[in-house]
């Protein structure tokens, strides 16, 4: 019966105008995928208004085209500039990135594209199955069983630590801390908001996400003033690429299964499938010398797993109407709109419909990683373009991804200021995958931890579900501890050691009144509100104040000395620009946001830019402006959203656009 | 000497245009080549976004002109922020709408100090009621809801988004029928708030009709739920009556006369009632800004009317939103009316009793 109803669904799917639809929903995907911070909420949000009046199993099928191919294309960004191309890819920057600047980029590309093919079909191909079996599944897990998943999650950080374990965890805390902002899951009270009333709802997760991994590389590329790709090259290796992904299969094939599970699973949030198949493929790995330097598994890893996620995402959607990210709530709507109520019944008697998902997903991961292939000649020339003239777009795609998440002006501030908190981890040495962790799972832990205590009171530890998860989180962090000490020492010998101690002495001590505020401000409201601020406050402190005790003392042989700026590459090179140059570029521009309104900042800020920073001529200095003013406002007017008003906006009463 | 020309051209025209509105209503405004921005103090992909973006292409043909109508969120704060927004720069020419909820509605109900914005200030034009069903786990002993006292005693377990979320509508009835409900907040939704009843966590537990027919009728059928009342609705005289989607089951009315054997009144019910109506009877309301010429305003009412006659329109609502029932013209305003105001003392009584049972601070 279910072979007859695929094979039905497949050849229904290849009739009339349905492949169109689908072609279409997969080119967007891909267009979405490559511009940095935009996923598949921007990507749906721009299809849902055209979906009236089109016929359901081609609405369907442009709408899973578009969410199945983002994490495909998203890797150009993040392989070859450093800046993730959403939310889902920030792992793949970790090793991608130095492979592409090895020259390798071509060999992490195909590595990532037919990583990315596989994962897509295996995701569709347990969703074929699974979906009929998946109901007592998911119902297995509890609250208690969620909530013990978000430790195991957290257990990563061991392994994502990076040189120093207490750094990677005061990070992590941090994140926690970060995470826990806004309304209390158990009360409602408004933690840390301080009055800030955009606060209140806490920070998005792109913004967090934009701010640790783009602001930073965006900055660093500026300074080293050169294009990306230092010899300007693609480089060679497609071949090696396919060789790479056939050699480790396995792996590719495990963390499509990592990547499946996590995506169906609400307690863990598809936004960190790329870290988890990146810790585990680092805990796993004999040889971890070369992780962050540029192995390819590395790169294998996230892309396969993040792919997956998608077959995985859709069971609890199709089967429960429950979303478990942000673009699965939009897929939802769009699905609603075409008529579909999600249930039980889309096993039973719309199953023809499931089916047509299944093979969407397939198709357009087949589809999709073709054409990336096709035309990343094409997008590799985008990196020998001298920096200086592609920033200006870099900022303004981000800002625009920040701020279309909520549309409102503090979207930006949270940017630029959270990006400078980037800034200053990426410089120190915190490690910045522990930090997004934390904030990702923090609201999970506390609110599943608060519920089972409150269904079960602390028994719940005792669940058969609760004690095998626990197992688990034992081996995971065995694992990562397993030769911990080699890869300290690595990276202690990684550069020169800095002399000056004070700015990182700063900083740690920044980090330690951040808890000491989460601490304070816990203490001010009700017990149930209180109590997770405060432990992991509590608890965080002891690492921070580690790290700050003998940087503090001006101790510079201690582990926790780390300081990019003397270590980096591009320390005592000619040419390169002081750190807090282009901060206050970003800075400038904020500024010129708050007071003129973005769209008019926007166009300041390019022509000053171009002219200042790139030394560009007039005619190009207005093409340039012309192109990317029009681009964010075709995007703007078809999103339906006014940009952020400045004081300019509050006196006078522009006409959109500029309002 | 062109300029004069154009400009008795232009007066002519208007003069046409005041003509033809005065004999015929219908055309009072004609919104040809405009975009109209609908909008919704919500993010992408929730209901509200849903029933808006389902609303917007049938406004767009019912109006004159056809005018595009384009949902605009406008996320943030639990809805107050957009809705703010609205309030503070909305121009009154037709060309923006507000689509409010109950989760707009309530803090506004509750005095809370974010809120700026005066629903007497707007004019309604649409008030789309939600139905829900309130159903039990079958182990505690009540076959329906004649044997709602049978629950006494037994322990109470529901999932809620928040305790000033809608969901208060649940432990605001189980109070006022004088039942002791555990509430576990943080649920991140109705349809994870399911699921915990599915596994056995929660033992009470709602959902609004289409998630109802489509999640929840199954698990009645296998034997594993037990329906206990339906909200209801309120007709044209501003009375609850029985859901026509589920006839056989009681409305609330009902059951608080049942267990306390007397017509529904007091300040408990009353409160009950206006965070009820507020909530779900006229749960997604469209309002025209503060000072929409009267034109304006009739031109709309009639565009609703005939979006709501539209042949496809009933079966096309009852499959997207589960509802076909839509409040237009004087149905609506009563809506509008008990959705948005609670007298004093059943304001206190809410407000007391959240303080006192859930801690929240006003």
């Amino acid at each position: 019966m279910v072979l007859s109803e695929l094979t039905q669904a497949l050849l229904a799917l290849f009739s009339g105008s349905h492949l169109v639809y689908l072609l279409g929903g997969v080119l967007l995907g891909l267009v979405i995928g490559i511009l940095p911070g935009l996923g598949g909420i921007v990507g749906l949000s721009l299809l849902l208004p055209f979906l009236y009046g089109v016929e359901p199993t081609s609405a369907l099928a442009m709408l899973v085209g578009l969410v199945a191919v983002i994490s495909t294309s998203d890797t150009f960004p993040s392989v070859m500039m450093g800046i993730p191309g959403s939310s889902s890819a920030q792992a793949t920057v970790m090793d991608g990135f130095p492979l592409a600047k090895r020259g390798e980029a071509a060999r992490a590309l195909s590595a990532a594209f037919s990583a990315s093919l596989i994962g897509g079909v295996f995701g569709a191909a347990v969703l074929t199955v699974v979906v009929l079996a998946a109901r007592p599944l998911i119902l297995a897990f509890t609250s208690a069983e969620l909530f013990m998943l978000t430790v195991l999650g957290l257990s990563m950080v061991g392994v994502l630590a990076g040189g120093s374990l207490p750094k990677g965890l005061a990070a992590c805390g941090l994140g926690l801390l970060f995470g826990a902002l806004g309304a209390a899951p158990a009360t409602s009270e408004f933690r840390m908001v301080f009055g800030v009333e955009y606060l209140s709802d806490g920070i998005p997760l792109v913004v967090i996400g934009l701010a640790m991994f783009a602001v930073p590389e965006i900055v660093d590329l500026l300074r080293q003033k050169r294009a990306i790709a230092g010899a300007a090259q693609l480089g060679k290796g497609w071949l090696q690429g396919l060789r790479d992904t056939w050699r480790h299969i396995g792996l590719v094939l495990r963390c499509s299964g990592v990547g499946c599970v996590v995506g169906a699973l609400p307690g863990l949030g598809g936004s960190v499938v790329d870290w988890i198949a990146y810790g585990h493929v680092v805990q796993s790995s004999r040889d971890k010398s070369q992780f962050g330097k540029g192995d390819i598994r590395g790169v294998l890893a996230p892309e396969s797993a993040n792919n997956a996620k998608e077959g995985g995402a859709l069971i609890p959607t199709l089967l429960f109407g429950i979303p478990g990210s942000g673009g699965m709530a939009v897929f939802l709507g769009g699905m609603v709109l075409i008529g579909l109520e999600p249930g039980p019944s889309m096993v039973g008697e719309r199953l023809d419909l499931t089916y047509v998902i299944v093979w969407s997903l397939a198709l357009a991961n087949v589809i999709g990683a073709g054409v990336c292939f096709l035309i990343s000649g094409w997008v590799a020339k985008l990196t020998t373009i001298r920096y200086a003239l592609l920033a200006p777009f870099m900022i303004m795609v981000i800002s625009f991804a920040a701020f279309q998440t909520t549309r409102q002006l503090g979207d930006l501030v949270a940017l630029f200021v959270v990006g400078l908190l980037g800034i200053f981890l990426k410089r120190f040495g915190w490690s910045r995958p522990a930090f997004l962790i934390g904030f990702v799972l923090a609201g999970n832990s506390e609110v599943y931890l608060y519920q089972a205590l409150q269904f079960y009171s602390p028994e719940f530890l005792l669940r058969t579900g609760v004690l095998l998860i626990a197992a688990l989180t034992a081996v995971s962090i065995w694992l990562g501890a397993r030769k911990a000490p080699g890869a300290h020492a690595a990276a202690g010998d990684a550069g020169a050691r800095a002399t000056h101690l004070w700015p990182q002495a700063a900083f740690a001590a920044f980090v330690v009144a951040a808890f000491a505020v989460g601490i304070w401000d816990g203490l001010q409201h009700a017990f149930l509100a209180a109590v997770f601020p405060v432990t992991v406050g509590a608890v965080m402190l002891l690492p921070a104040l580690w790290v700050l005790w003998p940087l503090a003392l001006g101790r510079t042989h201690s582990a926790a000395n780390y300081d990019h700026e003397v270590a980096g590459e591009h320390a005592g090179r000619p040419g390169v620009a002081g750190l807090w140059y282009y901060i206050w570029w970003l800075f400038g521009f904020l500024a010129a946001c708050l007071l003129f309104g973005f769209l008019i900042a926007l166009v300041g800020f390019f022509v000053a830019f171009l002219r200042l920073e790139a030394q560009a001529s007039a005619a190009r200095i207005a093409l340039l402006t012309g192109t990317g003013i029009a681009l964010i406002c075709t995007i703007a007017w078809f999103l339906v959203l006014s940009f952020p008003a400045g004081l300019l906006q509050h006196y006078l009463d522009l006409p959109w656009p500029l309002r | 000497m062109t300029r004069s020309r154009n400009l008795l051209a232009a007066f002519a025209a208007m003069l046409l245009g005041a003509l033809l509105s005065a004999a015929s209503p219908a055309f009072g405004a004609d919104f040809s080549g405009k975009r109209i921005e609908f909008v919704i103090p919500f993010g992408t992909g929730g209901g509200s976004d849903v029933w808006a973006r389902f609303l917007a292409p049938r406004l767009s043909e019912a109006l004159p002109g056809k005018p595009v109508v384009a949902v605009r969120n406008e996320p943030g704060g639990g809805s107050i922020t957009g809705t703010n927004q609205f309030a503070a720069r909305a121009r009154p020419d037709g060309l923006t709408i507000l689509g409010t909820s109950g989760s707009t509605q309530f803090p506004y109900l509750l005095g809370d100090p974010r809120v700026k914005y005066d629903y007497k200030d707007w004019t309604v034009i649409l008030a789309t009621p939600t139905g829900g069903v309130v159903y039990a786990q079958p182990d505690l002993g009540a076959k329906s809801a004649d044997e709602v006292m049978k629950l006494k005693g037994k322990r109470l377990v529901y999932g809620s988004q928040g305790a000033t979320s809608l969901d208060l509508v649940v432990p605001l009835a189980f109070e006022i029928l004088g039942l002791d409900l555990q509430v576990v907040f943080g649920m991140k939704g109705r349809g994870p708030a399911r699921l915990a009843f599915e596994r056995g966590e929660s033992t009470v537990d709602y959902q609004t009709t289409a998630a109802y027919l489509q999640s929840v009728e199954p698990l009645v059928k296998a034997g594993n739920a037990v329906p206990l009342w339906a909200w209801g609705t309120i007709n044209e005289q501003g009375e609850l009556v029985r859901d026509p989607t589920f006839p056989d089951l009681p409305h609330f009315g009902e059951v608080y006369e049942k267990v306390h054997g007397r017509k529904a009144s007091g300040t408990g019910w009353n409160a009950w009632k206006s965070f009820f109506v507020a909530g779900f009877a006229a749960q997604k309301m469209v309002f025209l800004p503060k000072g929409t010429p009267k034109d304006i305003v009739d031109t709309y009412r009639q565009a609703v009317a005939r979006m709501v006659a539209a042949p496809d329109f009933k079966d096309a609502a009852q499959q997207a939103l589960g509802e076909f029932d839509q409040g237009i013209g004087p149905r609506a305003e009563r809506l509008a009316e008990l959705a948005t105001g609670v007298d004093p003392e059943a304001r206190a009584f809410v407000r007391d009793w959240l303080t006192r049972k859930y801690n929240v601070k006003f």
